[in-house]
């Protein structure tokens, strides 16, 4: 039995590496005729499926539009292509449909949604030297890895957790922190628990929660005994909602605080009344303040429906890698991911340029509160 | 102490829930000897049911009140919960009733996965909000802690629930059948007992419990989505053999223990081991108490050999 399954492993596993550099070659050779392909990962199915629907969509809009401006690389005319993959927010998923794309001869891919998936599938890519630009991980060492080929076309956690740290301790001087021990939700926790203590709040409890969890009353109630002024999430909005909703039932008045996988509409429809008051921050200027907010928003709800979270960063992310193909002049990742590099680019979410790691250069910070059923824009702040 | 109370509140309202479904496990379990894997997903349907009839019935006639709103999803969900009960068996396991035991565990895995995706495509991939306005939105205090109106309600059903089934399975002609099909349904079948309608029927009120169960959760936590039931079904599951598969009495039990150890866990287990171990330990808690009944007595805390069953 043990013998056979050690067999069966080597098989699957030689198998796997000559279907790998067979595929290589049929990747390269994928730019010269037929719609080029960008691949597209995120959670599909599974409880944030409708935030990785949204990405989707954003990337679609995009690819959508510059497809309908027939756009002319390298002398010949080119059609994109979005290949969409389910990742379902899961590292080891991940993984394995970053290499499907590789092997159907993607050029780029707009992705991973999750930090937690971004990061492993992010050596895939830069293994076979494919351009990936995530328009939501925000984990630090997604573009601490040293691969070339990272970029994110959002602010990362520790430009974001100073934001919120600081926030924290304005609101309040005792924080309780709690995470859902994801790779975004504790590496931003982690970011607002050091920024929170440089300001001077002290953080009374740290508690850790998970990404499928619905019941929180018992971490609530031991938070409730250290009498926080405020309690920060690091987590998504089918946990931010019940936490909000719990911490009411016990009787909490605590200012609850969050990050940009709270601030959705999802949050307020699943918190209902209770949603009021709670404040988070996004990346970027609200899309209202944006330029070319209004405009994006009226096309995306034509075509979508209302606007989830990230879909104006999946729809700029896809515009980035399109703009640097327009410039190297050639859709082969080789010649275009230099030009990535030198990016300078007016999207919906502001202005986009790298630094070396592949981070954005600069990024505002917007905080908003829920007022009215509705986030409403508090302020806006510059790292 | 107000924070103890607290977490025994708290505790005692997931357990309740776990108890609900967890019986549901044991009485199929206590006839068939089956592990019905996808009752946790009867669950989930028996929420998502009744929020769509709640939807519905909230956008047409918003005046009515929200308790005969609520009340009205419930009794939607329940018939059919019912009949979804009633056909997973016909259709999952009555044919493979004489095939190793094997078999209708894996039938039972997949009609699991296939409730979900078919919950998924009729009700989307996104979370749906439960109108908790709808709902009395009471809060109390008892010896400094807090609990709401709805989970009184939880509490109060959950108890009189059991001691229904306690009534019906010992007090009733369906009762005695259902006893008598658990200890040999051969012999039982030669009495004159219509043993496939036993079964029938026992699915049929597991069913109607895991209807309750997810109508509860989803008022209680305010959502419901089409992956629920996974988790519930499984700590139910656990709940269910803590307190001795195919006891009664054993699922409640097992089930609130289960609700109480998790808060308690999660409540104390970060200052008792001075941060070492943090709330994030609390399934791992959890399933220790339950390694640790299993290993000391291997059929749960009220389990015997099968003559108690059902």
């Amino acid at each position: 039995m043990k013998s056979s399954l050690l067999a069966l492993s080597i098989a699957l596993a030689v198998g796997l590496t000559v279907s790998a550099c067979g595929d290589k070659k049929e990747g390269a050779a994928a730019g010269g005729n037929g719609p080029v392909k960008i691949g597209q990962s995120s959670p599909l199915t599974g409880p944030q499926a409708h935030i990785g629907k949204d990405n989707d969509n954003g990337a679609r809009l995009a690819i959508d539009e510059i497809n309908a401006s027939k756009p002319v690389i390298g002398g010949k005319p080119v059609t994109f292509e979005v290949m969409s993959e389910d990742d379902q927010a899961d590292p080891k998923t991940a993984t394995i449909v970053a290499q499907r794309m590789v092997d159907a001869g993607i050029v780029g891919v707009i992705g991973h949604l999750n930090s937690g998936a971004t990061i492993p599938a992010a050596k895939i890519y830069s293994d076979n030297n494919i351009p990936q630009i995530s328009p939501s991980a925000t984990a630090i060492k997604y573009t601490a890895q040293g691969f070339k080929t990272a970029y994110r076309v959002m602010t990362n956690d520790e430009q974001q957790g100073k934001v919120l740290g600081a926030y924290a301790a304005k609101l309040g001087k005792k924080v309780a922190i709690i995470d859902d021990q994801t790779a975004y939700g504790q590496g931003l926790a982690a970011e607002v628990e050091k920024a929170a203590k440089a300001a001077g709040a002290e953080v009374v409890a740290v508690e850790h929660t998970n990404d499928k969890a619905s019941d929180f009353s018992a971490i609530l109630t031991s938070i409730k005994g250290k009498a926080p002024d405020v309690i920060f999430f690091g987590g998504m909005d089918p946990q931010a909602a019940p936490i909000n909703k719990q911490m009411r039932q016990l009787g909490m008045t605590a200012q609850l605080l969050g990050g940009d996988g709270m601030q959705t509409p999802k949050f307020i429809e699943l918190a209902g009344a209770d949603a009021e008051g709670a404040i988070a921050s996004i990346p970027g200027l609200p899309l209202d303040k944006m330029p070319k907010g209004t405009d994006f928003k009226q096309k995306f709800e034509a075509k979508y429906g209302q606007i989830q979270l990230y879909a104006p960063y999946a729809y700029d992310a896809a515009y980035v890698m399109v703009d640097a193909m327009k410039r190297a002049d050639s859709t082969d990742p080789a010649k275009y991911l230099p030009e990535l590099a030198k990016t300078s680019y007016e999207g919906v979410t502001g202005k986009i340029s790298f630094d070396a790691k592949g981070d954005l250069t600069s990024g505002p910070i917007t905080l908003y509160k829920v007022q009215g059923g509705k986030w409403e824009t508090l302020e806006t702040v510059q790292p | 102490m107000d924070i103890f109370a607290q977490q025994l509140i708290n505790g005692l309202v997931l357990g309740s829930v776990y108890a609900l479904v967890a019986l549901g496990y044991t009485l199929v379990y206590g006839i068939l000897e089956l592990i019905n894997f996808a009752h946790g997903e009867t669950t989930m349907m028996g929420s998502m049911i009744a929020l769509a009839v709640i939807g519905a019935l909230f956008g047409v006639a918003p005046d009515l009140p929200g308790i005969v709103i609520v009340l009205t999803g419930l009794l939607v969900a329940i018939p059919a919960c019912m009949l979804l009960g009633y056909s997973i068996e016909r259709v999952a396991y009555r044919p493979l009733r004489h095939a190793p035991r094997l078999a209708p565990l894996i039938t039972a895995i997949g009609i699991s996965i296939v409730l979900q995706n078919v919950a998924m495509l009729i009700w989307g991939k996104q979370y749906i909000a439960f109108p908790t306005t709808l709902l009395p939105q009471g809060r109390h205090e008892i010896l400094g802690a807090s609990i709401t109106d709805v989970q009184i309600a939880i509490l109060v059903l959950t108890v009189a629930i059991m001691a229904g089934l306690v009534i019906l399975v010992n007090r009733t002609r369906l009762g005695r059948a259902m006893r008598a099909t658990a200890q040999a349904p051969a012999v039982a079948q030669l009495m004159g007992v219509n043993v496939n309608a036993v079964i029938s029927a026992t699915f049929i009120i597991g069913s109607a419990l895991a209807a309750i169960a997810g109508v509860m959760v989803s008022a209680n936590y305010g959502q419901a989505h089409y992956y629920m039931g996974f988790l519930l079904g499984l700590k139910a599951f656990s709940a269910a053999v803590l307190g001795g598969i195919g006891n009664l009495a054993g699922a409640m039990l097992g089930g609130l223990l289960l609700g109480v150890i998790e808060a308690l866990g999660a409540g104390y287990i970060g200052d008792l081991t001075g941060g070492f171990l943090g709330s994030h330990y609390q399934d791992i808690f959890a399933f220790m108490v339950l390694i640790l009944v299993l290993t000391l007595k291997p059929s749960g805390l009220l389990g015997s050999k099968s003559v108690e069953r059902a």
